[in-house]
């Protein structure tokens, strides 16, 4: 099934020669719709409402790169992948761009043939326990049970952290996210281990969110961002321009609501952001109002993260790492002059 | 074809159907191996531009990811890609040996059950069939494994069976046997054992044939294969100990465990593949001429003896071409166990080890290789016990 699916995009790969040769940026404005690779459903970052609608921080960023590129946030085809999938359909060209929650490593930038754009949520990985079993660190886990979703860095960490603890741990490999909550239900684990950020999703999922905890070790870093393919600078430019603006506006303090306004500001740094004077927009390839649309049309990172994971979502996580760096955490937009 | 019999041509060679089907089957062999040479080429082409790294090196590197059941030594933190593979191949292996073990049993005793005189059991023989091979696999599968799941408690209200053998949601555990040495005495009096009987039921065969006396073969074959280790069990000194599960922290530590996923597939695929096992069966049975079975009942023949030595191996003949395919079938069908995240071949390789490396094609390849080996080693069996069963001109 998963097999005759990733069979295919490589006949797909082989049949189509010089696919490198057209550039992304013409083919998503011939095409007139983003194809954004997300995840299978995990909740703040992709995942679909009750009304069968896309929400996510990483929707939103599909959106911001449709809203620069197509004038449109709503120009998005969302491709739902398993995380085994997500890398070989973007190396395809089945997906423009990948925002998957997928962690930033050496080996997946330098061999894929793929680059990492930025970093939209920096998270750690972490553990989920039932309460019953009256654990309080994760160095209690010795001899435990976990399920983890095959093709994830995590699953590396977790190897990492018992080894250097002297702990023994058998893993149940399942292929999403659904199912591996699904065996922790179940009972047929201890305890889940995932980024952070999913494990606070993950506890909203099960029937009573009280039963279970997420332990305070945080084991590894995890720096989650966009992906696109590589030997395409153009596209590359526009989609870590993209993630910068989201960035630079909530700096500058220029909102979804307050955009309109902040047009006829005199500051020199909210001009250049939204166009009015410097030619960010021209040298991207994009219309001069590109980071006005973004802003408009989805908003700046601050409200991204609020209605996605932060105080305005049923996760309520703290902005820690993922604050402004002039309010403590590790967000910092390059310049846009 | 014979030339002769066409009209002399006039200008030789072209006109000769013999060299045109020979010319034309060229042009065709040369075109596919073309297309296939155009698509590798286009598709390495595009591999090395986008900067890809491509080539098998890969599976010398340490894999570092756990993995839930490993039948050779496998260490987390120093184990390669390869030994991964291997373990997946195995898995794969090993499910598939089981499950068709128990699909051939189920699917005979199903079989011969729908043909039963007995109302009862033909009914329901058929309910049977008609139901599970009605049913998606995949289907089958998620739902024996969220049985099992749910069906079995947590490991410290586990059900136990003499404080050795446990069934719980991690799995079934059952006490591990240890040899030590002096144990290989065993093996080899099992293995004498087991040449014994052969000979043995040589030798029995030979005189039924010569005298028409039969001989107990199957009681003293087991008599002979139980007793012969158990013999060199005790003189040896009792060599080999077994290992209990027992409760430490929050899991069993020791002995074997069968993990749940394991048990699932096996029952899915056996009862799936059962149901089309029992249809050939029956086909075989039926295909049978009802002059045989009344001849052997006029000899005076009980039912048991007309089923298996009259009905039977005619039967057989039939039935083995569509169960080769079941088989088959059932090798193929294991690798939906990605669903329930039962480390096979699937899983672990394409799966796991896809997304660590990022190079499809190889492993995708490998993957593929490894069915084809499966499917062709079981064709090349069963076409011989085929060729072996097939009426002897005499």
């Amino acid at each position: 099934m998963k097999l005759t699916k990733i069979a295919l995009m490589l006949g797909i790969a082989s049949l189509l020669p010089n696919l490198a040769s057209a550039s992304t940026l013409d083919q998503v404005v011939k095409k007139g719709v983003l194809n954004c690779g997300v995840s299978t459903g995990i909740p703040g970052f992709s995942a679909t409402d009750s009304k069968g609608v896309w929400k996510g921080i990483d929707v939103d960023f599909c959106q911001s790169v449709a809203a620069a590129v197509l004038g449109d946030p709503a120009k998005v085809k969302y491709i739902p992948l398993t995380a085994k999938e997500r890398f070989t359909a973007l190396q395809s060209g089945e997906i423009d761009l990948l925002a998957r929650s997928s962690t930033w490593t050496a080996t997946r930038d330098t061999s894929l043939g793929l680059n990492f754009a930025g970093v939209n949520y920096y998270d750690g990985q972490g553990f989920l326990v039932n309460k019953e079993l009256g654990i309080s660190s994760a160095k209690e886990l010795d001899g435990a049970t976990f399920c983890i979703q095959a093709g994830t860095t995590t699953e590396l960490n977790l190897t990492d952290y018992f080894k250097a603890n002297k702990m023994a741990y058998k893993a149940v490999t399942y292929d999403t996210s659904g199912q591996t909550i699904d065996g922790f239900k179940k009972g047929r684990c201890d305890a889940v281990t995932s980024d952070a950020s999913q494990l606070y999703g993950l506890k909203l999922k099960m029937n009573k969110p009280n039963s279970v905890v997420v332990l305070p070790e945080i084991i590894s870093k995890e720096p989650l961002g966009p992906v696109v393919r590589q030997g395409d600078d153009q596209w590359f430019n526009i989609v870590r321009w993209t993630m910068f603006a989201t960035l630079e506006a909530e700096e500058l303090g220029v909102s979804s609501a307050n955009v309109d306004a902040q047009l006829k500001s005199q500051n020199p740094g909210i001009k250049r952001l939204l166009g009015t004077s410097g030619k960010a927009g021209e040298n991207l390839g994009l219309s001069s109002d590109w980071a006005y649309n973004i802003i408009k049309k989805v908003g700046n990172y601050g409200e991204m993260f609020d209605r996605n994971v932060g105080k305005g979502s049923p996760l309520n996580i703290e902005r820690g790492l993922n604050n402004l760096w002039n309010q403590g955490g590790l967000m910092y937009s390059m310049p846009i002059r | 074809m014979n030339s002769s019999q066409l009209p002399p041509s006039a200008n030789g060679f072209l006109n000769n159907p013999q060299n045109r089907a020979v010319i034309f089957q060229v042009l065709a062999l040369m075109f596919v191996v073309f297309l296939a040479y155009y698509f590798a080429s286009n598709m390495f082409d595009n591999v090395e531009k986008r900067g890809i790294t491509t080539g098998f090196s890969f599976l010398d590197d340490v894999a570092g990811f756990g993995i839930s059941q490993t039948l050779i030594e496998y260490d987390d933190a120093g184990s390669t890609y390869y030994d991964v593979f291997i373990v997946g191949l195995l898995n794969t292996l090993l499910v598939s040996v089981i499950g068709i073990f128990f699909a051939s049993v189920l699917g005979l005793l199903i079989g011969v059950g729908r043909l039963s005189s007995n109302y009862l059991i033909s009914r329901l023989s058929l309910v049977y069939i008609e139901t599970f091979r009605n049913i998606p696999i995949l289907l089958q599968i998620l739902f024996w494994y969220n049985v099992v799941l749910a069906a079995l408690p947590s490991p410290r209200k586990s059900f136990s069976y003499l404080d050795s053998v446990f069934l719980n949601n991690r799995g079934l555990l059952l006490p591990e046997p240890i040899f030590e040495s002096g144990s290989s005495a065993i093996l080899i009096a099992l293995i004498l054992a087991v040449t014994g009987v052969c000979f043995l039921a040589r030798w029995s065969k030979k005189r039924h044939d010569l005298s028409g006396e039969e001989f107990p073969l199957i009681k003293v074959s087991i008599a002979i294969i139980v007793l012969a280790p158990v013999v060199v069990y005790f003189i040896s000194g009792q060599p080999i100990s077994a290992e209990y599960p027992h409760l430490k922290g929050f899991n069993f530590k020791g002995g074997l465990t069968i993990i749940p996923e394991l048990l699932a597939l096996v029952f899915a695929l056996s009862i799936y593949t059962a149901t089309y096992i029992a249809e050939a069966v029956r086909a075989g049975i039926e295909a049978v001429p009802n002059g045989q079975k009344e001849a052997a009942k006029s000899l005076g023949l009980k039912d048991h003896i007309i089923l298996t030595k009259v009905v039977l191996p005619q039967a057989l003949r039939v039935i083995i071409p569509p169960v080769i395919n079941q088989y088959l079938n059932l090798v193929k069908n294991s690798s939906l166990a990605t669903a329930i995240g039962y480390p096979e071949i699937v899983t672990l390789f394409s799966g796991t080890t896809l997304n660590q490396v990022g190079q499809a094609i190889e492993i995708i390849l490998m993957t593929m290789a490894v069915y084809l080996t499966f499917s062709i080693v079981i064709s090349l069996m069963l076409n011989w016990v085929n060729a072996k069963m097939a009426i002897k001109g005499r």
